[in-house]
């Protein structure tokens, strides 16, 4: 029988989910005969060879770009976990929710004290991927089977919950793997 | 005279004294009505309906409602965690709730709620209200972006500090804690050391130059759901 398939992406998060997961330490050796990587950061595989079992979502979506890799996640996996706060929630980006959109371009590029910009124009290139109005949590935009908070989420947690959806199995962290922070 | 009240809570015959809300008849008895707006000592607000329970069939909030002879109550039940799963999912998507950077993560109630109840994550869009941040005072600072209303702070500065610092003003969506003074907290009688700060249940009113002093792993809502001390809990299924 051909090994269950999974694919991770870091859209707008900090990797440190990513790096969770690799903190699962030696359990990773495991990890390399129950599965086989499809397209994540951690083979570098840019495109998705065909359908995958699970699917991890770290950050939210805060431009264009990040929303079509996720629609790409859903129409590929059968399951698609939203792992950690930043998908969950918005998390660290989400903090420029608040504030309008123009505002903050301007802060960044018109009138930060540290600025050095002569034109004094926000960029605005073909090459770099709109801004969406704020930071959408991944089940804002696409339909989410699985939600694992943390910022970030536990090795462990992340261990037992994988495990749980290889085996098709309802996932059940017991109580200090559920953590907000 | 007779001073002891009957009644059954989840099943259970329990007594009660005369004047006795039913949250506090039934802790006093080792069961755990989940809770926000209570907190021992205060005289109860009855706001957040956290407390919601049923007597004789009809929903009452436990805080405020005093225990009453041959009274029939269901406090935790299936379709009462339910209900109050989405009220803890309605606040957490009303606020600005960033737990990952929070003072008050690990020991805050609204948050061990949400735990307690398996939450993880809200089904409601977040609605990212502007709400306002108060650093003026030199050993204290509100931030509204956590508050959830609760009068806790309100109450324990007017009955217990006797200050009347804290308040409230505007309507629905648009209402906040107010500070007694013209706009800055900086300009009441607030004190590091009053009980409106000890009570905040979240973030929203948190004293400076000390936080995150207690270890991951060793914060009060770490290891064990709140209310366990009254009333272990299993964790019940996440969704
Ligand atoms: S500041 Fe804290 S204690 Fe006061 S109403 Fe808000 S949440 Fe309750
Ligand atoms: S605790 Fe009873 S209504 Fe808030």
């Amino acid at each position: 029988m051909a090994k269950p398939k999974i694919a991770t992406t870091s859209l707008a998060g900090c990797f440190g989910c990513h790096m969770s997961i690799l903190d699962i330490d030696e359990r990773i050796l495991e990890l390399g005969q129950l599965v086989e990587f499809d397209k994540s950061p951690i083979n570098d595989l840019k495109r998705f060879r065909g359908p995958v079992d699970v699917g991890l979502i770290e950050g939210g979506c805060c431009n264009e770009e990040n929303v079509r890799v996720l629609q790409d996640f859903r129409r590929h996996c059968r399951v698609l976990v939203s792992l950690g706060d930043c998908a969950i929630m918005g998390g660290v980006p989400a903090l420029r929710n608040m504030i309008p959109l123009k505002e903050c371009l301007e802060e960044a590029f018109c009138h930060g004290v540290t600025l050095h910009n002569t034109n004094g124009r926000i960029p605005n290139d073909a090459e770099i991927p709109l801004l969406l109005d704020k930071v959408y949590p991944c089940h804002e935009v696409v339909k989410i089977d699985c939600f694992l908070p943390g910022c970030p989420p536990s090795a462990d947690a992340i261990w037992e919950a994988l495990l749980a959806l290889l085996h098709g199995k309802p996932v059940e962290l017991p109580y200090e793997l559920i953590k907000y922070d | 005279m007779n001073n002891t009240i009957n009644l059954v809570v989840d099943g259970r015959p329990i007594q009660g004294r005369p004047g006795q809300s039913i949250l506090e008849a039934a802790q006093a008895a080792g069961i755990w009505i989940p809770r926000l707006c209570y907190s021992k000592g205060l005289v109860p607000h009855g706001s957040c309906r956290l407390c919601t329970v049923y007597v004789n069939g009809r929903p009452q909030s436990a805080c405020t409602q005093p225990v009453a002879e041959g009274m029939f109550v269901e406090a935790n039940s299936q379709r009462l965690l339910e209900l109050r799963r989405d009220l803890v999912e309605m606040l957490l998507i009303d606020g600005n709730h960033f737990c990952m950077f929070c003072e008050k993560s690990g020991s805050c109630e609204l948050q061990a709620l949400a735990y307690r109840f398996g939450i993880t994550a809200p089904r409601y869009p977040y609605l990212w209200p502007q709400r306002e941040l108060d650093a003026s005072h030199p050993d204290i600072f509100i931030d509204r972006n956590r508050c959830i209303l609760c009068a806790r702070c309100v109450r324990a500065s007017r009955d217990v500090d006797g200050k009347h610092v804290f308040g409230f003003y505007g309507r629905g969506p648009g209402k906040r804690v107010a500070v007694n003074a013209h706009v800055r907290l900086a300009d009441t009688d607030a004190a590091v050391t009053d009980k409106a700060l000890e009570v905040c249940p979240v973030g929203a009113l948190v004293p400076k130059h000390q936080g995150f002093t207690v270890p991951i792993g060793q914060r009060p809502f770490d290891q064990r759901p709140i209310g366990s001390d009254t009333q272990p809990e299993k964790a019940p299924k996440t969704r």
